[in-house]
């Protein structure tokens, strides 16, 4: 049976089900008995303190207890209340989490996932709360997933849980309370696996997280031109599907990365290399970016604006990639 | 110094593990001289009382964590020290299979989570450790290894804390060297760091780190505490560390300490404090020592030659082991 859940609904149903079929996963966070949201919801009552367990303001320690608790045979998630929170956790997560299989030769791994809620800009949460930190993420080798939908949310994160790796879920802040299609049903989507959301022939729009819908909307927009814009969302950032990538760049000829990371080094300037790298020869233009600015996201409204990437800078950069000869 | 409640087999079998490891590092840093290990080592000459001591009151199901100064930490809770030698020598027979060298022994079978070359990070992965045992019933207990220059680390600080709210099955070890690298623990904080975490809400004693039987005591009292479910203690265990702080910086040990300062430590050898203790028991017979430390020397000699002769991993291993479930093209290599 398929609903209309809200995103963290959709994530809150993947802990449930995964909870229930896997004795050995806690979920360590933080404020956990006062988040409203809902992708924690009811979990405290079902589970008790020992499996959803409330830490104090200690990310550096909540991400190292739950590579220790992994290392005992537990399967943890660490619950990030907003994304800049990665930050004092980050020598727990790059150096010792992301590491520690490599260095001891095999002998463990770490089954651990991380909820990174609230990624991105919302409005007005300025330069410590607008971030999407996956790049540090990935650049370090933590598998990261950044789901579009409802129903790509509870695949994703129960994909995440099941993984035996370090998995970072990135949740797009502007689509938790958005609302989808969900199947009752447990099921995994596979890492590695993008998707495309629309069909098209004349130009790919490669867009991740929040930015999926956007491209969806300059998609239909563009329709009464009669510009035809396939739009692919990779889902599953490291690892990438590479395949798919190639495979809708070999059909449409044409590539516009429509990412809110960082230009410098972000994720669609690898994008962008892998595209130069195996596709080449199918390109009919150079690859466009519409990236954040490199600044710190500024308070203000319009300034704030200025540095996201929006539909309005999307649409010129598809124009623009049309019209190279 | 006051009888032990050891009995003298337990404490011959205590000399032996501390003479193995000071034959090890001894033999580590001749090694390393000779170019036969790559890069450097901690060496943890001086310290062995305190590794042995906290070792003798664990099993093999509870869990250790280490520095970078680790390998007395691991051959004390029992590790192999073929397979120790073969990782400082990048030998796939290595503990790590020649991933992680000196900074990274573990041996997760022996509850050994490993060294690690961040300091003060290994106090929380205990704490997860902990709170798994505790969690599931069990009595086992973590033990987190750390020096002096940690207890200025916010992720150990945050450890101590957490550990004693959920009144984890934890002894929080502290070897206080005196120095982090070349800073002097007096000049890096104040007060007595045994005060700092019961200030956290941890039992807390301090202790005479060159005196093994003196380090057992207090561990075995703090460690069936913790397994009696009463929570969370913290051991400060005062040592000293008679080489420089690793093989590379032997030139400037003495710019920040004194030879004399050394000496006077010396003077208080972990080896020779122990067995002036058998020999005040009776605990061995003349020439015992001797024997004891020719076993060692040639089981050490042994393990060396052994991890000579095997094979370094193959180079088309080396994106191997760092995940679990790997995809087409993932991880990636150095080019297409």
């Amino acid at each position: 049976m398929t609903r209309e859940l809200s995103f963290v609904e959709a994530m809150n149903e993947a802990l449930v089900q995964e909870m229930a079929r896997d004795g050995s996963i806690v979920i360590f966070g933080e404020n956990i008995r006062g988040q409203g949201r809902g992708e924690l919801l009811g979990l405290q009552d079902a589970y008790g303190d020992d499996r959803i367990i409330d830490l104090p303001i200690s990310e550096a320690a909540m991400t190292g207890i739950a590579t220790g608790a992994a290392l005992a045979g537990g399967r943890p998630i660490v619950h990030f209340q907003v994304s800049s929170l990665i930050f004092p956790a980050f020598d727990q997560l790059v150096d010792q989490a992301a590491k520690l299989p490599l260095m001891l030769g095999g002998q463990a791994h770490i089954a651990t996932t991380y909820m990174v809620m609230g990624c991105g800009a919302s409005g007005g949460r300025a330069g410590q709360h607008s971030d999407n930190p996956y790049p540090y993420l990935i650049h370090a080798g933590i598998k990261s997933v950044m789901p579009s939908t409802s129903a790509d949310a509870k695949g994703l994160l129960a994909a995440a849980v099941r993984e035996d790796d370090p998995v970072a879920f990135f949740v797009p802040v502007r689509l938790m309370a958005s609302r989808g299609p969900v199947a009752e049903a447990p099921y995994a989507i596979p890492l590695a696996q993008g998707e495309i959301k629309r069909e098209g022939t004349d130009v790919t729009v490669v867009a991740v997280g929040h930015l999926v819908a956007e491209a969806i909307a300059t998609a239909e927009a563009l329709a009464v031109d009669g510009i035809d814009v396939e739009v692919w969302d990779p889902r599953s950032l490291l690892p990438l599907d590479r395949a798919g990538l190639a495979a809708t760049v070999a059909k449409t000829g044409r590539v516009v990365l429509f990412d809110d990371s960082h230009r410098s080094c972000g994720f669609a300037a690898e994008l962008a290399a892998v595209i130069t790298e195996n596709s080449f020869r199918d390109l009919k233009a150079p690859v466009k970016r519409v990236t954040r600015a490199d600044v710190t996201i500024p308070f203000g409204e319009a300034i704030e604006a200025e540095t996201l990437p929006d539909q309005r800078r999307l649409e010129e950069a598809i124009r623009s990639t049309l019209a190279w000869k | 110094m006051p009888p032990s409640n050891l009995d003298s087999a337990s404490l011959v079998s205590m000399y032996r593990r501390m003479r193995l490891i000071r034959r090890f590092e001894e033999r580590t840093a001749e090694l390393i001289d000779a170019g036969e290990i790559r890069a450097h080592a901690h060496l943890y000459i001086g310290e062995e009382a305190v590794a042995v001591g906290v070792s003798t009151a664990l099993d093999t199901r509870d869990i250790t964590t280490s520095t970078h100064r680790g390998h007395g930490h691991i051959l004390a809770k029992g590790g192999d020290p073929v397979r120790m030698f073969a990782e400082l020598m990048g030998r796939e027979a290595g503990y790590n299979k020649g991933r992680g060298g000196s900074m990274h022994i573990a041996d997760l079978g022996l509850g050994i989570f490993g060294a690690n070359g961040i300091v003060g990070a290994g106090a929380p992965m205990a704490c997860g450790a902990a709170r798994m045992f505790k969690n599931r019933g069990e009595p086992h207990v973590a033990v987190p290894f750390f020096g002096d220059g940690a207890m200025n680390q916010g992720v150990l600080l945050e450890s101590l804390n957490v550990a004693a709210i959920w009144d984890l099955p934890i002894v929080f070890v502290c070897e206080n060297n005196q120095y982090a690298i070349s800073s002097p623990i007096a000049e890096m904080s104040r007060g007595s760091l045994a005060d700092r975490a019961a200030a956290f809400g941890l039992a807390a004693e301090t202790v005479d780190g060159m005196d093994a039987a003196a380090v057992f005591e207090a561990a075995a009292r703090l460690v069936a505490r913790a397994r009696a479910g009463k929570g969370a203690s913290f051991l400060e265990c005062k040592t000293y560390r008679f080489e420089a702080h690793n093989t590379a910086l032997r030139a400037s040990d003495l710019t920040y300490r004194t030879a004399a300062e050394i000496d006077s430590w010396r003077e208080r050898d972990p080896l020779t404090v122990i067995a002036e203790r058998l020999d005040t028991e009776d605990g061995w017979a003349p020439g015992d020592r001797a024997a004891v430390d020719n076993e060692v020397d040639a089981e050490i000699e042994d393990a060396i030659a052994r991890a000579k002769d095997s094979a370094l991993p193959a180079a088309s291993t080396a994106l191997d082991h760092m995940y679990a479930q790997t995809y087409p093209g993932f991880p990636a290599g150095v080019s297409e």
